[in-house]
């Protein structure tokens, strides 16, 4: 008899995934499904699609999933989770979708301290049309769009998404992780656990940003995009861990933003809420 | 009540336990009374940190099953536009108010009737409608309010409250509705499966274009079956009416004037008051068509809604237009000069009444 070592999770249909070979998608996507399977938690989580390469991630996992108009997946997803706080809602999205579209409902949806996990793939380009640049474009990278090369004098420099969220007081954890190595898979698959049981202990906002490849449109093979990206992106993206606040000692987003508050205030205690029509 | 009081008050009646809202006049006092008052019902106040995300959170709660409302002005609701497309697109519910101000653009704050297009003709991109109702009181501002979502539930698709600054600010004296106890159960949420139930998608991407098409076509015969079932006017001394006075919302009010001014001068006028402005009543049009002489129009704005009564009269009488713009109300001596003329035009019999004089 022989024993199935390897299969599909659970979490994931066994709809065929529509990337292009070599893309990091495919990775990412089992690695959150993994992470429902190991929490049992697949029936009581609703996923947000994203508009761009992930759009069709609906068809891909077995949990619930709706599909959030181009940047928007944090907002819907604040509201379904305040509908049901009992459901686990991830929301799946790129750099275009997520930091330039969508960067005002991330950085609200982040600093209200919503208790969801936000899985941020950034590949330094919009994939799904053709290879534009996108908010997280290097300096001097050449994409459809920045045909001369992205020239930070014009077209302005690159966002560091996790490193900008860090600093919210609504952000639990806030990490960023590659899948370019069995170790490097392994980290990001702990990290997005980390962030969906956060999500469940109710700590608040929690994203794991996934610096990725796009072969097909860096005009590279799988293995040089790897290379490139280890090259290029990994320097000016450094993975690492940027907020995680059960890591500092603070059940929630609640209580550490209270500690950052009397610390910034000299360490006096915080002061009580002003009491109603104190403005009066 | 305060009308934008009283609507947010019937939608808490009709079991609307998620309000997303952004400031902008003269809607405001909307939300305002739902961040008082939700904390109340164990429901949710969120002020978002746009009408674009607060219309995506109506997307959210609706696909999450809830019943949810946004509401905002004239420039809002251009900014929702996107996700009201996406929830017609996904067959979601959910209740829009529009407490319309002037524009294009920044506009003024005054009351204006101005998106009368935008919200029967194209609030967002693609192949949809929505049921778009008009109050013209503030009692009526709860009544439909309280019905909208209803309508919303049952034909699962977006409905908007078509109110204006007029209706919004003023105060009259209103019956609340009892709160809903029942809510219709909606299988298609998004709530997490429990391996109970294959899973749902809330969804509008359709890559297929026979797939798509045949969403657009299924939406399509719902709208039918929603102008067949829908639609709503109120008729006011129209039986014997030369000339018939077409306005809703808050320039009915002053049209009805205008209309007891002129057949207290001897004018066979009456009053259609469309409620419903999506469907539009074409039925209550199409009789009146059969034997009135001519057709007066009053809005305000430049002339929106004239184009629809000219659609349905198709040619069988003339359709004038009265309206001011801006966020100027049309005074009931303005819109009787102009029944007036079009009486003139039409040769209408003027009838005096046993004992008036002229």
């Amino acid at each position: 008899m022989s024993e199935v070592v390897f299969k599909r999770p659970a979490a994931l249909t066994d709809t065929q995934f529509s990337y292009c070979p070599g893309c990091t998608h495919g990775i990412v996507h089992r690695l959150v499904a993994e992470t429902l399977d190991e929490l049992g938690i697949e029936g009581k989580t609703v996923g947000i699609a994203p508009v761009g390469c992930s759009v069709l991630a609906y068809e891909f996992f077995a949990c619930d999933m709706v599909q959030a108009a181009h940047g928007r997946a944090p907002a819907v997803a604040t509201a379904i989770k305040r509908v049901n706080p009992d459901n686990v809602v991830f929301a799946y999205q790129g750099d275009g979708d997520l930091a330039s579209i969508g960067m005002a409902e991330t950085v609200h949806a982040a600093t209200r301290g919503e208790n969801i996990t936000v899985i941020f793939i950034n590949n330094a380009i919009y994939g799904m049309t053709g290879g534009q640049m996108a908010p997280t474009t290097l300096p001097g990278q050449i994409t459809q769009t920045s045909p001369y090369g992205r020239n930070a004098a014009t077209e302005g420099f690159p966002i560091r998404v996790s490193e900008m969220l860090a600093t919210l007081d609504g952000v639990a954890l806030a990490q960023r992780v590659t899948v370019d190595s069995p170790k490097n898979v392994r980290a990001a698959k702990k990290a997005i656990k980390k962030a969906f049981e956060y999500q469940i202990e109710g700590v608040g906002y929690t994203i794991i940003e996934v610096v990725s490849t796009c072969p097909t449109n860096w005009g590279l093979t799988p293995v040089d995009a790897l290379q490139w990206m280890r090259d290029k992106m990994l320097p000016y993206y450094p993975l690492g861990t940027y907020k995680d606040i059960k890591a500092d000692g603070f059940a929630d987003v609640a209580e550490a933003a209270t500690a950052r508050a009397a610390e910034l205030a000299g360490d006096t205690p915080a002061a009580p809420a002003a009491p109603n029509g104190g403005d009066e | 009540m305060k009308g934008n009081e009283a609507i947010a008050e019937a939608a808490i009646r009709a079991g609307c336990r998620f309000f997303f809202g952004y400031p902008i006049t003269p809607q405001t006092e909307v939300a305002a009374y739902m961040a008082k008052r939700m904390p109340k019902e164990h429901g949710v106040y969120l002020q978002a940190e746009s009408e674009i995300a607060a219309i995506n959170m109506v997307y959210g709660a609706s696909a999450a099953g809830a019943r949810a409302m946004t509401s905002s002005s004239s420039p809002g609701i251009s900014l929702k536009g996107e996700g009201i497309s996406y929830m017609a697109g996904a067959d979601l519910p959910g209740v829009i108010i529009n407490v319309q101000r002037g524009g294009p653009g920044l506009g003024g704050i005054q009351p204006s009737q101005s998106d009368y297009f935008q919200a029967t003709r194209a609030t967002g991109h693609g192949d949809f409608h929505l049921i778009v109702v008009a109050p013209s009181t503030v009692q009526e501002m709860v009544d439909l309010a309280y019905e909208a979502f209803d309508l919303a539930d049952e034909y699962r698709t977006p409905v908007m409250v078509l109110a204006d600054g007029m209706l919004g600010q003023m105060m009259e004296p209103v019956v609340l509705p009892q709160r809903k106890e029942s809510l219709p159960d909606k299988p298609w949420a998004v709530t997490g499966h429990g391996g109970a139930r294959p899973k749902n998608i809330v969804n509008s991407l359709h890559l297929q274009p026979e797939d798509l098409e045949r969403t657009n076509i299924e939406r399509y015969e719902r709208y039918a079956k929603i102008q067949a079932a829908e639609q709503r006017a109120e008729e006011y001394l129209v039986e014997d009416a030369d000339i018939v006075v077409v306005a809703f919302g808050a320039s009915s009010r002053i049209a009805r004037s205008a209309v007891n001014k002129a057949r207290a001068a001897g004018i066979k006028v009456g009053l259609i008051r469309p409620i419903t402005l999506w469907p539009f009543p074409t039925d209550a049009l199409r009789r009146a068509a059969a034997s009135a002489k001519g057709f007066l129009v009053i809005e305000m704005n430049m002339g929106q809604m004239v184009d629809d009564v000219r659609l349905v009269v198709s040619g069988a009488a003339p359709v004038e237009f009265f309206g001011r713009a801006g966020g100027i109300i049309p005074t009931p001596a303005e819109a009787l000069a102009a029944i007036e003329r079009i009486a003139a035009h039409v040769g209408t019999e003027v009838t005096l009444a046993e004992g008036s004089a002229r």
